[in-house]
Order: structure tokens, then C-alpha cells, then sequence
């Protein structure tokens, strides 16, 4: 195995984070907690730099075809190290007295890497190795707050129910390897060959299932809730956003490359994963006191809207599952900088009661969720309408209208319970526990900025959609 | 962009204003918004002067100025433009002369209310609409323009929305404006699927269609009737718009009722604009209406019986803006039956010099109701004339106007008069000379009506302003003329109301074979550059002819009416004052019937309000809310909070039950695809 030069240029973002992730770890190590802002910083400022690097990094395969850089892995890269710098920026206000380790902007940088891996991955064997150092380090930060016991109980959830996948998908990709001969997705894609076994399907479906617990779909979501509540508030935004991109453009990749000829098994699969996602996602979340357990379910039920632009198995399913994820993780981004910006002398408060009255107190903060939120129900002209129009438009040609149909009611459901969010917001009455603290520069650039893409969105959507078409293409 | 920034500056200057006054609101300011709004309609005014003269004098042709696409689909094509030609140009003049004329008065009229930017930003955002509206160059935008000032109309008419009153009539208004606008929409499609065109310029618009249209070049009919019928279906229906919004009779309703709005109000939009939008759409479209005499015949009878009808409810009605609002009724009449006769020069002639002095009466009331604490009842007014000296000489000025007094073959064959001296006698001379059978009706109604407008114009004067006072004292003792911001810009209108007449006559009314030698024989459809109209409207050069050369008795009977009406109403109210009440006692039944209006509201209320109302509370008890309520909204509803609740009851907390959950799934899957053959399997393997 010859490593040459082109084998490095297609990982550069990749080592660029590997490498640095070790130096900040170093210097960490030396300088301790102290210098966790400076840490931190560094860190955004590495997964920027790796987006940027990521837009111009070669495209061509490498390492004997165990690992891609192409369009589509591109596009995702870009995506997942925006929000995991964001969410690292987020994380930078979030340390208090009692809370502040260095090693969090470290194992963020680890599991971008995994994910960025994943979504690059040409081999069963690559797609393991970036799903495992993606959830170890996401299984860490889930518990980095040791001494809170909702966030121990959240990491050890996590961790057991992960274990669990790993074996069901592992278990999957050996029964693929036995019906198929290979690993690679050129070599699955041969030893299928158009017809598939009904072990092969048996295979296929342990594999979607343990991709299905990475981005959360219904039945496998139920971690979702306690860790989004759990986990501390940063590294929920970057568990549902980097690491649902990141998961769910390799369930595109696997769907759509080794398995591409016999679509209309797994598709089988997908819907149901959508459709109970949507519904589950849509409904748990109207009971919830809790707003970090209600974005759980809430992204639970984006998946599934996005999983029915994998169900249409076409080029522009899945350039509407691109656009949609793409606007899922500003929208996120935006929604937990709002959370982060929930504080009451210095306390965090996570209730949904506790914006009654925003609107009165903190304007701007009230008009940053009406937009979100808005956007988060798919209201047009906002950015959220265009993803779940993509993805509908797309299982409508594919023939799949009911599909369509089921997705467009569970919206309307949805809607209720981000509409009575703004409801609360707006018109409710202030409670007596006074007006929120002032919200750091950063969180409110966040929030800010992010209101500001999903109300222009529709300025730039035709160059949001051609450049996930593009990316689409690869699976042309 | 910046090309004919003058006709964009006239229509959309009030746009601006509206907006900016309408959203600051408050912040603005009452006087700011007041400065504001009279500022840009008194140079929208200015502007449209100029325009007239270019347009109307010195014969600029026709044009259009193009604003951009509103919607094209296949043939149907829309476009936001402004048409501007001599018809156009009049309308633009009249309007925003009142209009400006009125956003002033209001100053002065609305000072002690609360909400003056709102009531200027309405005023602007009527004044754009109705801008829009003579401006269309098509009957798409025609119909914004139409509809945005019926919106307008009802945010003014319930401008004091906290009275109920205020409120019923803004929706009767809207309401029975509806039913017309039905019509007029329907109209619109029939136009559309006989031409083929919504456009009015160019030379496949509606107008140039209808023109080249004869026996012999029929166009093909719709819906399967042939052109003749279709064509009678399709003016008819355009007609029922122009009814709703004229207030014709059957149509007429709401009119009465508005003037729950503020008294400039009324006299902007309920009588010198927006209810002379149905007279301006039948003169816009008149090569249309042409080509169905048998629709002319009915616009005729309408329009006639209209005349007569709101005048012998004028006669009986006490509050003084009810009976100016049924005079202007009356006076719309007139002009319809102008249109019908194919009169429509002297149709617009007389929106034209009754927009001056109906606007005049208007405000000129508003000043009375404002020197009396806002007291309308005529019955508690009299003897206040050296009080308000100058609204005074106002109301007679504009009531003779609105008698049309004049002296017939006075300094020329037009005579010499007050404005509606010359536009209402060329009217019936028209009338008359169309020796028609509904011509003839419209005559004689024409005349009745004349002796009746003189009748209670008069009526209006001697109780508001002689006698004995019947005000209490403290009012009387307190009643004072207007302020100058009032009564100062009235000037204008009372000129025009004094002058208007004699010097456009010869503008509206040229034409004739006279003058125009041989080629103008067949010019009753044909356009010709050099005349005052320059085809913008039909101009039927025979029936001028005929009216010049009617009887001298036609020409001397109106006049002989008016003053005979105004003599006896001296007699009856100012001479003895008991004769009027003798006589309602004596015919009583008579005086119920007038001053009940008919009992037009009282059928209606029978005919269609209650049972509407009956039906629509069965429709909404029975069928929305036990049937589709409970099973849809609130049923899916209640059963989607029964399954959020199961939902998340199955988030138990318990790591084993998470564990569960996914093997569960995980078998549920792979044994859909074990005995995966039956209907889901179909189902989720199917598509293409």
C-alpha cells in the first residue's frame, strides 16, 4: 500500500483537523483548563478553516479506493465543519466556574473527523472506522459534565444503546461481505449484480438500522431526548447538526452507491423509517415541557421529512435532502444559539414556559425565533419551506404522492408546536421571573445571522439548489 | 424608470404617501401626516391639470405608459400600465382636484379626532386606487382600481368603527358592491373569451376589436350563443358592475347608508369620484356597449328610473347629507341614461361639472354639521344663515348648479349658467333627440326629475338656513362659520360649480357633421386626432347633430322646471312652513312610500338578507359545526393529542424498554420482507 501524494491531498481537511485536534490536545495538556476560550477559539477557527479547505480540496479517490473526495462529500464536509465551528463558538460561552474542559474543542474536532470520514467512506470498513471515532467522541462529550447526573445518565444511554447499533450494524455489513464477497462499494455494487438475495436483505436492513440510529430515525431515535436534554447545550447543536449531516449523507452514499441497483428493497425500508419518523417525530413533541427534548423529537421528524427524498432514490431526491439538511443545520444552529441565550442570572433555563413574554423583553431575540421557528415549520418564504418542497416535488415524480401526502399533514402537525413556541413568545404574558440575561455577542450573532440566511434564503435558493444538484450528480 | 415621470408621479404620489402616513402613523404626527397627504395630492392635482392640457387641448394623442408585466400564461397577458387619453385625462383632473380639495377640508372637519394620519392615509389610498382605475389600460387593472376603492370606500364609511351603525353600512356597502362586482368579474371572463383580450390599447385590445365588429364581421359568440347574444350577455354583466358601484336602482342601497362615514368622505368618494366609476367603465368601454343596443336600451331605463326614484326620496328625507346622497343617486341616474342614448360625452360632461358642485353641497353641509356640534337632522336647524354666511352663498351656489339654473340661447345656442345648467340640458337634449322609445322615457323622467332636484335642492336651503330656528339654544347661540382651512379651499369647487359648465362645453360637447364637411359622415365610430375626445370615447356626431337642432321647447322646459321647483319649495318652506305637513297628512301613504325609500330596504331584508342569514347560520351550525368540525379539525385534533400522549408516555427513561424499542423495530422490518407479499408491501415497493 503505497501512500503517495494524491492519497494526501484528498484527506487534507481531514489531517488538517487530526493533526491540530493532537496539538490543542498537547497544549491542553500543559496549560490545562485554563486556557479553554483560547482552546476553543482555535478550534472554530480549525473547523473553518477546514470548510474552506474542504471547498478546494482535489476531488479523486485514494487509498486504494477506500475513501472519496467527490462533490458530494464536498458539499457535506462544507456543512458539517460550518456547524461543528459554530457549535464550538457556541461552546465557548458555555463554560462556567464549574464547567470548563479543554478536552470538549478536542473531541469536537475528533468527531468532525469521523464524520468527515464517513461521508468520504468508499468501504464498509472506512464507513466503521468514521462512524466509531465520531460516536466515541460524541459518547465523551454527551458526559463531560461528570459531576451532573443527567448528563452521566445521558452519556451512559448513549453509549449502551450506541454499542447496540454498532453490533446490529456490524452484524449488517458481515452478512453483506458474505452474500457479496467485498467490502468495497465497488465490489458490493458487483457481487449484488442487479438481484438480491434474501440474506443480502437481511444484511441490508441490520445496516440501515444501525445508520438509522445515527441520525435518529423512529424506531431508533428513543436516545434522542434524554442525551438532546442531557448533554450539554453546545454539544446537543453539534450532535443534531454536524453529526445528523454527516450520518445522513452516508445513508445516501451507501443507499445510493453499493446498493443503487436494487433500490427498491431498501426503499421499502426507508419509507417506513420515514414515515414513522414523521409522525413520531410530529406528535411526541406537542407534550414536551422541555425545549432541548422538543428540538430532539423535532429532529427526529426532520429526518424523517428528509428520508422521503432518499425514498424518491433519484438525483433530485437527493439534491432536496442536501437543500433540506443544509437549512436543518442553520436552522439547528440558530434554535440552540436561542436555548444558549436562555439565562436567568446566569442559571440556564430550559423550559418552553420561560419565553412567555420574549417578545416584550428582548425583541430582537423574539424576532430571531419567530423566523426559526417559522422556518423550522416550513413556512415560505423561508428557508425551511424550500427543503421539504425539494424533497416532496422529488417522491411526487418518483411516484411515491402518498408519501408526499403523509409527510405534508405531519408538517401541518408539526407546525403546532413551533408555532405555539412563537405563540409563547409573543403574546403570552411575562412570567414574574424577570427578563432573560443579556446573551453573549456570539450567541447573538449566531442566532442573528442564521435568521438573517433563512429570511434571505429565497434570494439565494437557485445557487443553494444548483450546488447540491451538483453534488447530487455523483450519483448520476 | 424615469420616462413619464409625470403620469407616475400623479398616480403613485398618493401611493407614497398613503403608505408612509398609513404605517408611522401616530409617530408621524397629525399635522405632519395632514402637511404630507395634501401635499403630494395638491401636486398630483397641479400635475394632472397640466396633463389635461396637454391631452385634452392641445390633442397629444393617446398614449400609454408602460409599468411592467403583471402576469402573462399562454395568450392571457396582464400589464400594470397607465392609459392616458382625454377621458382619462378628465377623470384624472376631477379626482385629484376634490380629492385634494378634500384632504385639506379635513384638516379643519376632522380636527378633534383621534385618528387623523389613519384618515388621511385612507383618503391617499382611495385617491391611488381610484388613479389606478381611470388610469387602467386594461380590465384587469380596471378591476383593482375598482376594487381597491370599494376597499377603500369600506375603511371610510366605517372609519368611527366604534359606532355600530358606522359599521353595518361599511359592510352593507361592500356587501351589495359585491353582488355588482360579480357581475363585472363575469363581464370581465366574457370579454375576455369574445376578444380574446383583456387589454384596452393596441390594436388587438377589446376597444379596437369592438370598433371593427359590424353585422358583417361578427366575432365568434361563447358558450355557444351566437355574437349577438353573447354580446348582450357580456355588457350586461359589465353593466351589473357598474350598477353596484354607481348605486343604480336595485343597486342603489348602500349609497343612502354611507354616509355614516365623515362628511369628506362622502363627498370624495360617495359623490364626486368613486360612485362615477361605473359612469366612466360604461364610457370607457362604450365601442362595447355599442354593439348592444338592447343592454343601451335597459342602461337607459335604469338610469331613468334611477333619476326619478332617489329624487322623490330626496323630497322626504330631514337628514341633509341623506338627501344630498340621494340627490347624487338621482344625478348618476342622469348620466347613465346619457350612456344610453350613446350620449357618453355628455355622460362624462356631467360627472364632470356634478363633481364640482356635488363635492361643493357636500362639503358645504359638512360645514353646517360642523357649525351645528355635528347635528345632520334637518328638522333641528333653521334660521342660521347670517351665522354662516359664507357656507351659505356656497350652498346656493351649488344648489343652483345642481338645478341646472341658466338661461337658454343666452350669448349662444348653449345658453349661459350655472355648470350643471349646460351638462344637464345637453343630457336630455340628447335624450330627446334619440327619439327612441326608452330616449323618450328618459325625457320625461329626465324633466320630472329636473322640477324634483330643484324642489328639494331648495327644500335643503330654507330648512337648513331660514325660518325660525328649531335648534336648541345653546347650538344656535354657539353656531359659527367654519375655519378658513374649511371653507377657503371650497372656493375652487364653487368656481368650478359657477364656470365649469360654460367653458368646457364646447370641449365635451364639439363634434357634429358640421365643421367636419363631407369626411365626417361615417364618423360616428371613427377617431380622429384633431378633436377634443380623440376617440377615447364613442362619439355619434348624428345624435349631436339632432341635438342641435332641437325643438327651443326642450332646451326652455328643464329650466322652466328647475325654477318652477325652487319657486314652490320657497312657497312650501319658506312662505307657510304647515303646507308640507298638510300634505304628507293628506297623502300620507304617498309620503310613507317616498320617505321609506320605497321599502327597498325592507324587501331586501325579506327577500335575501334574512333567508341568506337563516341559511347560513344552518350551514354553520349544522353543517360546520357538528359534521365537519367534530370529525375534522377538532376530531383529528383530539386524536393527535391522544397519540402525542402515547406517543410520550413510551419515553419511560428505562434503557432496556430504548433497547427494546430498536430490536422491536428491527424485526418489525424483517418480517415485513418474510411475508412482505401482501398490501403494504405492494404499497411501499411501488412507484416507478
Amino acid at each position: 500500500m503505497n501512500s503517495n501524494f494524491s492519497d494526501i491531498a484528498v484527506i487534507l481537511p481531514e489531517l488538517l483537523l487530526a493533526v491540530m485536534g493532537m496539538a490543542l490536545l498537547i497544549w491542553g495538556a500543559f496549560r490545562g483548563n485554563r486556557d479553554f476560550h483560547v482552546i476553543t477559539l482555535t478550534a472554530a477557527a480549525l473547523m473553518f478553516a477546514a470548510a474552506a479547505v474542504a471547498i478546494v480540496s482535489p476531488t479523486g479517490g485514494g487509498f486504494n479506493n477506500l475513501f472519496v473526495n467527490d462533490a458530494f462529500s464536498r458539499f457535506c464536509k462544507v456543512v458539517i465543519f460550518g456547524a461543528g465551528g459554530v457549535s464550538a463558538l457556541m461552546a465557548v460561552t458555555f463554560s462556567s466556574d464549574t464547567f470548563r474542559r479543554f478536552e470538549m474543542p478536542v473531541l469536537m474536532i475528533y468527531a468532525a473527523t469521523g464524520l468527515s470520514i464517513m461521508v468520504s467512506a468508499q468501504d464498509l470498513m472506512t464507513v466503521y472506522l468514521g462512524i466509531e471515532l465520531s460516536s466515541l467522541s460524541a459518547y465523551v462529550l454527551a458526559a463531560m459534565r461528570r459531576d451532573n447526573l443527567r448528563a452521566s445518565e445521558a452519556g451512559l444511554k448513549y453509549f449502551i444503546l450506541g454499542a447496540l447499533s454498532s453490533v446490529i450494524l456490524l452484524y449488517g455489513m458481515s452478512l453483506v461481505y458474505g452474500y457479496t464477497g467485498g467490502t468495497s462499494f465497488e465490489a458490493v455494487a458487483a457481487g449484488i449484480g442487479g438481484d438480491a438475495s434474501f440474506g443480502l436483505i437481511i444484511g441490508l436492513v441490520f445496516l440501515i438500522a444501525g445508520l438509522a440510529f445515527k441520525i435518529s430515525a423512529a424506531p431508533f431515535h428513543m436516545w434522542t431526548p434524554d442525551v438532546y436534554q442531557g448533554a450539554p447545550t453546545p454539544i446537543t447543536a453539534f450532535l443534531a447538526t454536524a453529526s445528523k449531516m454527516g450520518a445522513f449523507a452516508l445513508v445516501i452514499r451507501v443507499m445510493m452507491e453499493p446498493f443503487a441497483d436494487i433500490t427498491a428493497e431498501w426503499r421499502q425500508i426507508v419509507i417506513l423509517l420515514a414515515i414513522v419518523s414523521m409522525v413520531w417525530g410530529s406528535l411526541a413533541a406537542m407534550w414536551q415541557t422541555n425545549i432541548k427534548r422538543m428540538m430532539a423529537y423535532s429532529s427526529i421528524g426532520h429526518m424523517g421529512f428528509a428520508l422521503v427524498g432518499v425514498a424518491a432514490g433519484s438525483e433530485a431526491g437527493v439534491t432536496g435532502c442536501l437543500v433540506y439538511l443544509a437549512t436543518y443545520v442553520v436552522m439547528n444552529l440558530g434554535a440552540f444559539a436561542l436555548i444558549l441565550s436562555m439565562k436567568r442570572a446566569g442559571r440556564p433555563v430550559e423550559s418552553i414556559t420561560d419565553l412567555a413574554g420574549l417578545s416584550r423583553n428582548r425583541l430582537p431575540m423574539a424576532l430571531a425565533l419567530l423566523v426559526v421557528f417559522f422556518s423550522m415549520a416550513g413556512i415560505p418564504p423561508l428557508a425551511g419551506f424550500f427543503g421539504k418542497f425539494l424533497v416532496f416535488t422529488a417522491a411526487v415524480e418518483a411516484g411515491f404522492w402518498w408519501l408526499a401526502v403523509i409527510g405534508l399533514v405531519t408538517s401541518v402537525l408539526s407546525a403546532f408546536y413551533y408555532i405555539r413556541i412563537i405563540k409563547i413568545a409573543f403574546f403570552d404574558e411575562p412570567t414574574d421571573d424577570g427578563e432573560f440575561d443579556a446573551a453573549d455577542v456570539s450567541l447573538r450573532a449566531v442566532y442573528g445571522l442564521s435568521a438573517v440566511f433563512l429570511l434571505l434564503f429565497i434570494a439565494f435558493v437557485r445557487f443553494v439548489v444548483d450546488w447540491a444538484s451538483a453534488s447530487a450528480s455523483v450519483f448520476a | 424608470m424615469f420616462d413619464f415621470l409625470i403620469e407616475k408621479a400623479i398616480v403613485f404620489l398618493p401611493l407614497i404617501a398613503a403608505i408612509i402616513t398609513g404605517f408611522a402613523d401616530k409617530r408621524l404626527g397629525d399635522r405632519n401626516a395632514q402637511l404630507l397627504t395634501s401635499g403630494t395630492m395638491v401636486l398630483a392635482a397641479l400635475l394632472s391639470v397640466w396633463l389635461f392640457v396637454q391631452v385634452g387641448l392641445n390633442h397629444k394623442d393617446a398614449y400609454v405608459v408602460p409599468l411592467f408585466t403583471w402576469f402573462a400564461s399562454g395568450d392571457f397577458a396582464a400589464s400594470w400600465a397607465l392609459r392616458i387619453d382625454t377621458l382619462t385625462a378628465v377623470m384624472l383632473v376631477v379626482v385629484t382636484v376634490v380629492s385634494s380639495i378634500v384632504h385639506i377640508y379635513s384638516a379643519g372637519y376632522m380636527a378633534d379626532d383621534k385618528s387623523i394620519p389613519r384618515f388621511q392615509a385612507y383618503l391617499s389610498l382611495f385617491t391611488f386606487a381610484m388613479l389606478m382605475l381611470v388610469t387602467a389600460d386594461n380590465l384587469i387593472q380596471l378591476f383593482f382600481g375598482w376594487e381597491g376603492v370599494g376597499l377603500s370606500s369600506y375603511l371610510l364609511i366605517g372609519f368611527w368603527y366604534h359606532k355600530p351603525s358606522a359599521n353595518a353600512a361599511a359592510m352593507k356597502a361592500f356587501i351589495v358592491n359585491r353582488v355588482g362586482d360579480f357581475g363585472f368579474a363575469l363581464g370581465i371572463f366574457g370579454a375576455f373569451l369574445l376578444t380574446g383580450s383583456v387589454a384596452f390599447s393596441g390594436e388587438t385590445g377589446v376597444l379596437e376589436i369592438a370598433r371593427h365588429v359590424d353585422a358583417d364581421n361578427p366575432l365568434p359568440g361563447i358558450l355557444g350563443m351566437s355574437f349577438d347574444t353573447s354580446i348582450i350577455v357580456v355588457t350586461a354583466l359589465l353593466f351589473m358592475g357598474a350598477m353596484g358601484k354607481s348605486a343604480q336602482f336595485l343597486l342603489h342601497t348602500w349609497l343612502p347608508d354611507a354616509m355614516e362615514g365623515p362628511t369628506p368622505v362622502s363627498a370624495l368618494i360617495h359623490a364626486a369620484t368613486m360612485v362615477t366609476a361605473g359612469v366612466f367603465m360604461v364610457a370607457r368601454l362604450s365601442p362595447l356597449f355599442e354593439l348592444a343596443p338592447l343592454v343601451l336600451d335597459f342602461v337607459t331605463v335604469i338610469g331613468a328610473l334611477t333619476a326619478i326614484f332617489a329624487a322623490t326620496v330626496g323630497l322626504t328625507q330631514f337628514d341633509i347629507k341623506r338627501v344630498i346622497a340621494y340627490s347624487t343617486c338621482s344625478q348618476l341616474g342622469y348620466m347613465f341614461f346619457a350612456a344610453g342614448v350613446g350620449a357618453y360625452d355628455a355622460a362624462v360632461f356631467h360627472l364632470m361639472t356634478h363633481a364640482f358642485f356635488k363635492a361643493l353641497l357636500f362639503l358645504g353641509a359638512g360645514s353646517v354639521i360642523h357649525a351645528m356640534h355635528h347635528e345632520q337632522d334637518m328638522r333641528k336647524m333653521g334660521g342660521i344663515w347670517r351665522k354662516v354666511p359664507v357656507t351659505y352663498a356656497y350652498m346656493w351656489i351649488g344648489s343652483l348648479a345642481l338645478a341646472g339654473i341658466g338661461i337658454p340661447f343666452l350669448f349662444g345656442p348653449a345658453g349661459f349658467g350655472f355648470a350643471g345648467f349646460y351638462s344637464k340640458d345637453a343630457i336630455l337634449e340628447a335624450a330627446h333627440a334619440a327619439h327612441t322609445l326608452t330616449g323618450n322615457f328618459a325625457f320625461w323622467a329626465g324633466i320630472t326629475a329636473a322640477f324634483l332636484t330643484a324642489f328639494y335642492s331648495g327644500r335643503l336651503i330654507f330648512l337648513t338656513f331660514h325660518g325660525e330656528t328649531r335648534a336648541d339654544k345653546h347650538t344656535f347661540d354657539h353656531a359659527h362659520e367654519s375655519p378658513l382651512v374649511m371653507v377657503g379651499p371650497l372656493v375652487i369647487l364653487a368656481i368650478g360649480a359657477v364656470l365649469a359648465g360654460g367653458v368646457a362645453y364646447p370641449w365635451f360637447m364639439e363634434g357634429g357633421h358640421h365643421g367636419y364637411g363631407d369626411a365626417g359622415k361615417h364618423m360616428k365610430q371613427a377617431t380622429d386626432g384633431a378633436t377634443f375626445w380623440a376617440g377615447s370615447v364613442v362619439k355619434d356626431h348624428d345624435l349631436i347633430d339632432k341635438m342641435h337642432a332641437s325643438a327651443a321647447w326642450v332646451k326652455i322646459l328643464p329650466l322652466v322646471m328647475a325654477v318652477s321647483g325652487l319657486g314652490l319649495s320657497a312657497i312650501f318652506y319658506l312662505l307657510m312652513p304647515n303646507v308640507p305637513k298638510q300634505i304628507a297628512k293628506t297623502f300620507a301613504p304617498i309620503d310613507i312610500f317616498f320617505r321609506r325609500k320605497w321599502f327597498f330596504d325592507e324587501i331586501y331584508d325579506f327577500l335575501f338578507v334574512r333567508p341568506i342569514q337563516s341559511f347560513g347560520r344552518f350551514l354553520w351550525k349544522a353543517g360546520d359545526g357538528s359534521i365537519i368540525d367534530r370529525f375534522g379539525p377538532n376530531g383529528v385534533a383530539g386524536a393527535s393529542q391522544l397519540l402525542a400522549r402515547f406517543f410520550s408516555s413510551m419515553q419511560t427513561g428505562y434503557i432496556y424498554h430504548y433497547g427494546f424499542v430498536m430490536v422491536a423495530g428491527l424485526v418489525a422490518i424483517i418480517t415485513l420482507f418474510l411475508f412482505g407479499s401482501g398490501f403494504a408491501g405492494q404499497l411501499l415497493s411501488g412507484g416507478n
